[in-house]
């Protein structure tokens, strides 16, 4: 977009049409900022926009106000046109604290808009981030930005005066004053604002009256002075036809999970531990009881996923979540799932590692880990998400194939893709596919006993014999089995027999995997070959690059285990392949091992989506080398 | 199709695995005592379901003609939650060993107990790694000499029942594999439980830690050295069942001898035992040989709700405020559409 000066019309103000706009709301951790931006959100999907958002808040929950590790940041990106990722440069940047002014300010756009709350720019404030002079009264700033300094703090007192209200209560309404500038500034509505400040203070209306006061007072305050002189037009997206919503990774892929639940006719057993970023997993499904959810919040991570095996064996759909640390507790539970071909699905929300690492911030470090980190030869099948819509979809496919085959799924995610969020396209549930998997009933073995591993010839998966079932009582483990009778086995040509049907039954699932789809020709010279929450950004990169004239194709991989059976033959049509990725290089590696091509990677390790701009400067270097 | 019309016996809970404990060992005792029980309780085998972690007790699944799971290291109590929470109408019983529940299993252990969950857990306590081949475990005593220990364990033992007790089980009691009518008795009363029954069981590791418990379990020590805890009866013990136990006002407990007879030791100021009494429980629960008998029998008995009745009121209470009227694809379009929508044409 361009925002640059322009005179104002005379009698009215000027209304100028933009394409795309990038917005980052920036305070203290204490403002609001996540709410406000969730609400411009919100207004702009309704408005018909396109959107990608990008929050960015501490791992403490309430660091030292004023403090840089305390500014807490909403980035979203809207427009016309479909958007790919969250942006990199802002447009707009709205700081309430001096802490979010230094925070925020270097990735700015030159000329674009700042917006700060003249209030809180006091002496103590500015000491806290180490300003000696005042930045909102900076010459310097209004020459290289459009700088618009508003008391916000104290208008949304003056607007409140008459409230009965505490001061520290009014002072909270101020996120609403600042949502109400910008609302203006976009010709946003604010139905959906409303509706929802209804609701959240249902109990209190006295909030409920405040909020919008202060809602409304930024709005006529924009338009009544004189410092605001123009206000922009993002025009409906051209999406496909039909009902939208917008969401978040967690609540479509928390929706891919209930409707599994429904369609298979199961009670979905929720077995989880709090982590960030993977409790909100947990929220969302703990509030679905009425359709057949059962949430637990176990003592730790170990027993969280032994309890969802425990369902599972019981004839429940037995799914555990976690983030990276927490998967790695899990495993030896993993292999206990694999030992005993069990259906259950394992959701991965990568966060920055190792180790405790960055908790609130994104990477993709656990590819390797889902698909080796255990004791044994332990396969499993590897899915992943790689936006909030495919998030819906991931969950019910991985349901579906842990269902059908009788194993483990790993479902991969990111921070990244659990929290941002984008228009939804609710789908028809008459559409979903079916499930294929039945309890069985009847024993195997006439007139002896029950076989728990006599397998179905065509899936390879074992009979799932629940509880309950008359004649079918049979005792399975963590020991080596025997082929078919399941009973305790030592035996070496058994052992290799085992391993190999094991592996023999995750290869199968390759029949699920629908034909690579190739964005661009299907040969040529440099293929990108992308995962799970890189897909916008590695999208939006070749389609920039082709715009300016460059022959480039992707593909991006859905599932990591099995490997599309095409994939060797996709990759051989390029002479060049490169692998972006928020990690050292993972599946680069598993590339170069199973395919024997010499790919490259793009790798960065910033708790960040990888930017379009330093992917494009890989790309173009690429095409430049022989 | 069931087999809930013909009277079960002991052998319909046997499978046709071998057993493979070491001969001599206590477990034959415990998996036969229960294989015994399981007939009176008229629950049809397929309602049975036997979870286990690792050790020698958790290979018991496989000897039990029923429903049987033998897991990972401690981790029984957590799949046996998921178990008894997706299907409340089994009958389900954690099998493990003193390692395996307090050790490794410790934080399944207690978090099982305070949640009450209903099901049972049989814990046998050998004081021994014996599967692992003769480490100390974390009930055996100070100063115990054993591969990992040979200048003695540093490690002071926990009380199982003092475990129990402090995670507020509501059924907490203790056996020996030797002495099968206790043992029934307990898990009799075990089994008609509703909540986490548990279940101490004294069991001798004959290979590692071979007699730990004959100063209690042989016949001929048991009169002198066990503390039989019967409801509404007073705390009497000794050949001549002319020792008792009375608990002073500082609670503490002290043996007090008299001339024997129930009506006697009232007078004697010998207390009687009440099983729903937590505080006696944990006066009762310190005792142990030689200083005092060792108390068998039910330590503690309360009721609270379980854990999976409150889950199943949860649901259907879900249920009554907002009841689903519609098929599973209305279901979902519900859920899918709630909050702010918008058409493009």
């Amino acid at each position: 977009m361009s925002l640059d000066h322009h005179q104002p019309a005379a009698g009215s103000k000027a209304r100028e049409e933009l394409d795309h706009v990038v917005i980052r709301f920036a305070g203290d951790s204490g403002d609001g900022i996540q709410l406000t931006g969730m609400q411009f959100t919100n207004e702009s999907a309704l408005a018909g926009n396109d959107i990608a958002t990008l929050p960015n808040f501490p791992a403490e929950i309430r660091a030292p106000a004023g403090t840089l590790p305390g500014v807490s940041g909403f980035q979203i990106h809207f427009g016309s046109q479909e958007i790919l990722t969250p942006g990199e440069i802002p447009d707009v940047l709205v700081a309430l604290n001096p802490a979010a002014l230094k925070a925020n300010l270097r990735d700015l756009k030159p000329g674009g808009i700042l917006v700060l709350n003249e209030d809180a720019f006091n002496e103590k404030n500015l000491a806290k981030v180490g300003y000696q002079s005042n930045p909102a009264h900076d010459e310097v700033l209004a020459e290289k930005y459009r700088l618009f300094v508003v008391p916000i703090t104290k208008l949304t007192r003056d607007c409140l005066a008459e409230a009965e209200l505490s001061s520290r209560e009014i002072e909270r309404c101020k996120n609403f004053f600042a949502l109400g500038v910008m609302l203006w500034m976009f010709n946003r509505p604010t139905e959906a604002t409303h509706h929802w400040i209804e609701s959240k203070f249902a109990k209190e209306p006295e909030l409920i009256d405040a909020n919008k006061r202060a809602l409304e007072a930024g709005m006529t305050y924009a338009e009544a002075t004189e410092i605001f002189d123009i206000s922009y037009i993002v025009k409906p997206a051209k999406l496909a036809p039909g009902m939208y919503r917008n969401i978040n990774g967690t609540s479509s892929m928390a929706y891919g999970f209930v409707a599994a639940a429904q369609k298979s006719g199961l009670p979905l057993f929720w077995g989880a531990y709090p982590i960030t970023p993977a409790s909100e997993l947990l929220h969302e499904l703990s509030r679905h009881k009425r359709l057949g959810v059962t949430t637990f919040q176990a003592e730790d991570e170990i027993a969280a996923i032994c309890s969802a095996i425990g369902a599972s064996y019981t004839g429940a759909l037995g799914v555990t979540c976690s983030s990276g640390p927490g998967i790695a507790l899990k495993t030896e539970a993993i292999a206990l799932a694999v030992m005993t071909e069990l259906p259950l699905v394992i959701v991965n929300v990568q966060r920055g590692g190792p180790s405790t690492g960055l908790p609130t911030k994104t990477e993709q470090a656990d590819l390797l880990q889902a698909l080796y980190g255990r004791a044994g030869e332990a396969p499993l099948c590897v899915i992943a998400a790689s936006s909030p819509n495919s998030a819906f979809q991931a969950a019910y496919d991985a349901c579906r194939i842990a269902l059908k085959y009788m194993t483990p799924v790993m479902l991969l995610s990111d921070g990244y893709i659990n929290t941002t969020s984008e228009p939804w396209q609710i789908p028809d549930p008459s559409k979903l596919q079916d499930f294929e998997f039945e309890f069985a009933k009847t024993n195997n073995n006439p007139g002896g006993a029950f076989w728990p591993y006599l397998r179905d010839e065509k899936t390879l998966s074992r009979p799932w014999a629940i509880p309950g079932t008359p004649e079918l009582t049979h005792r399975i483990g963590g020991l080596e089995k025997e082929n078919k009778t399941g009973n305790i086995c030592y035996e070496a040509d058994n052992h290799q027999l085992m391993t190999n049907l094991r592996a023999e039954k995750i290869k199968r699932i390759e029949a699920e995997i629908p034909p690579t789809v190739i964005d661009g020709p299907a040969s040529g010279e440099l293929l990108l070959v992308g995962w799970g929450g890189t897909e916008g950004t590695i999208q939006e990169t070749v389609r920039n690059l082709r715009r300016d004239g460059h022959t480039v194709s992707r593909i991006h991989l859905k599932f990591l285990n099995p490997l599309p059976p095409d994939l060797g033959a996709v990759l051989g049509g390029f002479s060049k392949v490169l692998v972006p990725e928020i990690n050292d290089g993972q599946l680069r590696s598993v590339l170069r091992d199973r395919y024997l091509v010499d790919a490259k990677g793009f790798n960065r390790m910033l708790g960040q989506p990888l930017k379009v701009s330093e992917l494009t400067e890989s790309v173009l270097n690429l095409l430049k080398a022989h | 199709m069931s087999n809930t019309a013909t009277k079960l016996t002991k052998s319909d809970f046997e499978t046709d695995q071998e057993v493979r404990w070491c001969p001599g060992c206590g477990d034959y005792s415990v998996l036969a005592a229960v294989q015994k029980l399981l007939p009176s309780l008229n629950i049809p085998r397929e309602q049975l379901v036997f979870v286990s972690g690792i050790g020698c007790s958790s290979r018991f699944p496989y000897y039990m003609n029923t429903y049987g799971f033998h897991t990972i290291h401690g981790r029984a109590p957590a799949v046996a939650t998921g178990v008894k929470v997706t299907n409340p109408a089994l009958s389900v019983w954690v099998i493990t060993g003193d390692g395996d529940a307090l050790s490794i299993g410790g934080n399944h252990f207690i978090h099982l107990l305070r949640r009450n969950v209903d099901l049972n857990i049989l814990l046998f306590n050998n004081r021994i790694y014996g599967l692992t081949k003769g480490q100390y475990s974390p009930t055996s005593e100070v100063g115990k000499v054993t591969k990992s220990t040979p200048m003695g364990s540093a490690d002071f033992p926990l009380n199982p029942i003092l475990v129990a007790l402090g995670a507020q089980g509501t059924f907490i009691a203790r056996a020996v594999d030797r002495d099968a009518a206790q043992l029934a008795d307990v898990l009799t009363q075990a089994a008609a439980h509703k909540g986490t029954s548990f279940v101490e069981i004294y069991q001798n590791c004959n290979i590692f830690n071979d007699g730990a418990f004959d100063y209690v379990a042989e016949r001929a020590n048991r009169s002198e050295t066990q503390l039989q805890l019967l409801h509404g009866k007073p705390l009497i013990f000794g050949k001549e069942r002319n020792k008792g136990l009375a608990i002073g006002v500082d609670a503490q407990a002290k043996i007090v001898n008299f001339a024997g007879g129930e009506s006697e030791a009232l007078s004697a100021g010998i207390a009687v035992y009440d099983k729903h009494n937590a505080n006696l429980a944990n006066i009762l629960a310190r005792l142990d040989y030689p200083e005092f008998p060792v108390p068998m029998g039910v330590f503690f008995q309360s009721e609270r709700t379980s854990f999976n009745d409150a889950l199943d009121e949860q649901r259907n209470s879900a249920l009554r405020t907002r009841p689903l009227t519609g098929s599973v694809d209305d279901n979902l379009r519900e859920l899918f559409q709630a909050g702010d929508t918008w058409v493009v044409s």
